[in-house]
């Protein structure tokens, strides 16, 4: 199983710990992740309006990056999935984007949508598959309870993520459970953590990353997973502290035994 | 500045993509919303608003720096409306002026920390900033 990668730029800084673990997790679980040669920021919001063309072509690059290659795009930061994901939609579906992104880009060959976009958890579920990945493990994390932090950017709009049922999603518990630990559900998982208002309105995210971290404490979790580096900030910074946050990738890599250079391993016990 | 609200609001309906005729009125997305308390004109007000023309006060309102764009108007609209395009657009009409970006770079160094991740910075300027 081979993928185009595309890390994005907190997985290269903040959030090294969550691209490490996937890497070593991958290659433990027989999945080559080929990092694209080059890739640029994907701008970490979708740009919705209609007229907005060169805020998505760093998204149009990695999915012609991967068109190359002949191999699926796998993402990992909710974020790079979302924006991604959707300029792909908008490439296949809105002709006047696709003739004005082509017009400037002036590839071989232009792009029209052709790329599959796949969130390791989707790998991890349709590639490699959960029971498979269950048997791979070989540290379960045996009776500890786990909550699942879905947020907004993989689920909505479920028209195009087409991630999961948005209102009563199920991957991220299904991994918990292969990993062998207890998945708890809790009423907040997939509703806002305060996202980038945070960096100017600290009481904005506080409120709602309060209401997440409480919520899924009262429903009995030790530790809430994420694939979302600003999620996991903003819960970290802003949450009430009654839970450990971490990248479902750490515990993925805990699970299989495996050791992490940058002390990912030490931060997820 | 001259300002033709007539010409604002077909802009706002061009950039958004947004059919406002299609809205029942049915409010599901204003009860949908994490930002509701913060804002002082709702979701649903969006809709009416730009279907009205009435869309100089939006462009005025505080709501546009309090959408989280979480998609939750969008993807429980029974209507398929997306208010939160609507938004979007407004604000687009308003930093796409000169001198009216709403975060500047010179503001960056105060408002770090540590462990912020570079996701958030990237976010915010290209939500507040052009």
């Amino acid at each position: 199983m081979k993928f185009s990668y595309y890390p994005g730029c907190t997985l290269k800084t903040r959030a090294a710990s969550l691209d490490e673990a996937a890497r070593l997790s991958a290659e433990a679980l027989g999945v080559i992740m080929e990092e694209l040669p080059e890739w640029q920021c994907c701008g970490a919001v979708y740009p919705m309006a209609r007229d907005e063309y060169a805020t998505k072509l760093s998204a149009v690059r990695a999915l012609d990056g991967a068109k190359q290659s002949d191999q699926p795009l796998l993402t990992l930061c909710s974020a790079c999935h979302h924006v991604i994901k959707r300029v792909n939609n908008d490439m296949r579906t809105d002709s006047e984007m696709r003739m004005k992104v082509n017009n400037y880009m002036q590839l071989d060959t232009p792009y029209a949508g052709e790329t599959e976009v796949i969130h390791y958890l989707e790998m991890l579920r349709d590639a490699v598959g959960f029971g498979k990945l269950r048997e791979k493990v070989t540290n379960p994390l045996s009776g500890r309870k786990i909550a699942a932090y879905y947020g907004c950017m993989l689920l909505r709009p479920s028209s195009v993520m087409q991630f999961d049922n948005p209102e009563n999603p199920s991957i991220m518990e299904d991994f918990i459970a292969a990993i062998g630990a207890e998945p708890v559900k809790y009423p907040y998982r997939n509703e806002c953590c305060g996202g980038y208002v945070s960096v100017e309105e600290k009481s904005i995210a506080q409120d709602m990353s309060r209401r997440i971290t409480h919520s899924a404490a009262s429903g009995g979790a030790e530790a809430v997973l994420t694939a979302c580096p600003l999620c996991l900030y903003n819960l970290n910074e802003n949450g009430t502290g009654e839970v450990q946050v971490y990248y479902f990738t750490e515990l993925l890599a805990q699970a299989l035994g495996l050791k992490t250079v940058e002390g990912g391993l030490a931060h997820a016990c | 500045m001259l300002v033709d609200e007539a010409e604002e609001t077909k802009t706002i309906v061009k950039v958004s993509g947004v059919n406002a005729k299609k809205c029942m009125k049915c409010g599901k997305c204003s009860a949908t919303c994490p930002s509701f308390a913060e804002m002082d004109i709702h979701p649903h007000r969006f809709v009416s608003m730009v279907e009205e023309g009435d869309v100089l006060a939006l462009m005025q309102s505080k709501s546009l720096w309090k959408c989280l764009s979480c998609f939750a108007c969008v993807e429980r609209c029974p209507r398929g409306v997306e208010p939160a395009n609507l938004i979007e657009a407004a604000r687009l009409m308003v930093i796409r002026e000169r001198g009216r970006n709403r975060l500047k770079a010179e503001m960056i160094p105060s408002l770090l920390d540590e462990r912020m991740p570079q996701q958030l910075l990237v976010s915010a300027f290209r939500k507040y900033s052009k």
